[in-house]
């Protein structure tokens, strides 16, 4: 991509940016767990249902998210990036996020007694499953380019293990990734 | 946005708990903390807003980091709406979600321009795929902390198992659009934990009853009154004294 590439729509018509956008808003919605738990759906938006890119790609937009400091939404910048340039990028930001601050900002001038109500109580823990189950499935989908390798399998395992028991940082562990990757161990 | 960070004062001078004295400073303060999270930014908030800052206390850290994570969308964005809100206003919300995404956003944006020149490198192709694995590894264990909180769960561990399992089979596995299934698992689960909540509230009621020493007739009235006086105890005293506080709270959610 050179840098003028950024500003083009790269073949993108308005009504499929709409639409883009439309879809991420909904997503907004739902990402109770933030936007890694929508990433499943997000994965069969660009990769499965328009061939926008394929799995790799897919992989490599939350790799470079995470090896960036800021939150992690950001690689949802890099999904709008890889298809529709700067127009693209900003539109599957704000769609992630616009609807879900707007939420935010009315439940949050409400100071919360009754966050600890049964019924606020019962939505909680009833999506929590949902979300582990989510997130394990983003876990799924990211290891689609690499998940028939047992080497792949090894690193997962001792990110898990690290994450777990020790206080390593993420960064920390990505690099580590990245070293194994170098060394054509993945 | 534009205004210019003339701090007002605020009020009170220095007495009154501390908080930002201007939009800028806000944005300054949520640029810094997010320039220094990498692969989550909720452990470095708590860092710079309670321990550095003293913008907040713990409670109030842990009952916002909550309110978060029940809202859906990114929880660290939806914390700094909130704050920026309680501060500014609208104004507020703006400035601190921009403070956590203007700096960040142009680092990504470069990162992936970078990334794209040098794809047809190996190393730089070998690089991205081992990270692309570590990135999953990082969000599995996100997953399997979320998985500790389950003993907790109203739900057990082991509905709470088969939930995300079910979850991981339709979603991840057959590839079933994830709307459809959150509307059906979603009020599915809510409704079994809501349940659960309340047949152990009337529990406790019972346990009460049967605790007090019962002079029949005049029990009635007072029976009612104890009933009642638990409810509003169940309703009020937080989760938290019982579970710890953010009962499903993984304190770094990547």
């Amino acid at each position: 991509m050179n840098l003028l590439d950024l500003f083009g729509l790269h073949g993108m018509h308005l009504v499929d940016l709409v639409q883009l956008g439309l879809h991420f808003a909904m997503l907004s919605l739902l990402a109770v767990g933030g936007a890694l738990a929508v990433a499943p759906d997000m994965q069969h938006y660009f990769v499965i249902a328009h061939g926008w890119m394929n799995d790799e790609q897919f992989t490599t937009a939350v790799a470079l998210a995470q090896s960036a400091p800021g939150p992690n939404v950001l690689f949802v910048g890099i999904l709008g990036l890889r298809v529709a340039g700067l127009v693209g990028m900003a539109t599957t930001l704000i769609g992630m996020m616009l609807p879900s601050s707007i939420l935010a900002r009315g439940v949050g001038r409400f100071r919360t007694r009754r966050a600890e109500s049964i019924g606020l109580r019962a939505i909680t823990a009833g999506l929590t499953p949902l979300t582990l189950g989510l997130l394990l499935s983003t876990g799924w989908v990211l290891l689609a380019p690499t998940r028939v390798e047992w080497s792949a399998w090894v690193l997962v395992a001792i990110t898990v293990v690290a994450m777990l028991r020790t206080k390593a940082s993420p960064l920390l562990l990505i690099a580590l990734g990245a070293a194994a990757g170098m060394a054509g161990l993945v | 946005m534009g205004d210019p960070p003339a701090a007002p004062g605020n009020e009170a001078g220095s007495d009154g708990p501390p908080r930002p004295r201007s939009l800028l400073e806000l944005f300054l303060a949520f640029n810094r903390l997010a320039l220094q999270g990498f692969g989550g930014v909720l452990p470095i908030a708590h860092r710079e807003l309670v321990e550095r800052l003293h913008w907040l206390n713990p409670d109030e850290f842990v009952e916002l980091l909550a309110l978060g994570q029940v809202l859906p969308g990114p929880n660290i964005i939806n914390m700094a709406v909130i704050l920026g809100e309680r501060w500014f206003g609208w104004r507020g919300s703006v400035a601190a979600s921009a403070g956590l995404l203007a700096l960040p956003s142009v680092i990504v944006l470069f990162l992936a321009t970078l990334y794209q020149e040098f794809s047809s490198q190996p190393l730089v192709n070998g690089a991205l795929r081992g990270m692309g694995v570590a990135a999953a590894g990082l969000v599995i264990s996100t997953a399997l902390k979320l998985w500790k909180t389950l003993a907790r769960n109203p739900l057990g561990r082991i509905w709470g198992s088969v939930l995300a399992a079910a979850m991981v089979l339709l979603v991840g596995l057959l590839r079933w659009p994830m709307l459809w299934v959150l509307l059906g698992l979603g009020p599915l689960a809510t409704a079994l934990a809501w349940w659960v909540l309340r047949r152990r509230s009337a529990e406790r009621v019972a346990a009460v009853i049967a605790a007090a020493p019962a002079p029949s007739t005049v029990a009635a009235g007072a029976t009612v009154a104890v009933a009642v006086a638990v409810e509003a105890v169940e309703e009020d005293s937080p989760e938290g004294s019982r579970t710890g506080p953010g009962h499903s709270a993984p304190q770094d959610f990547p």
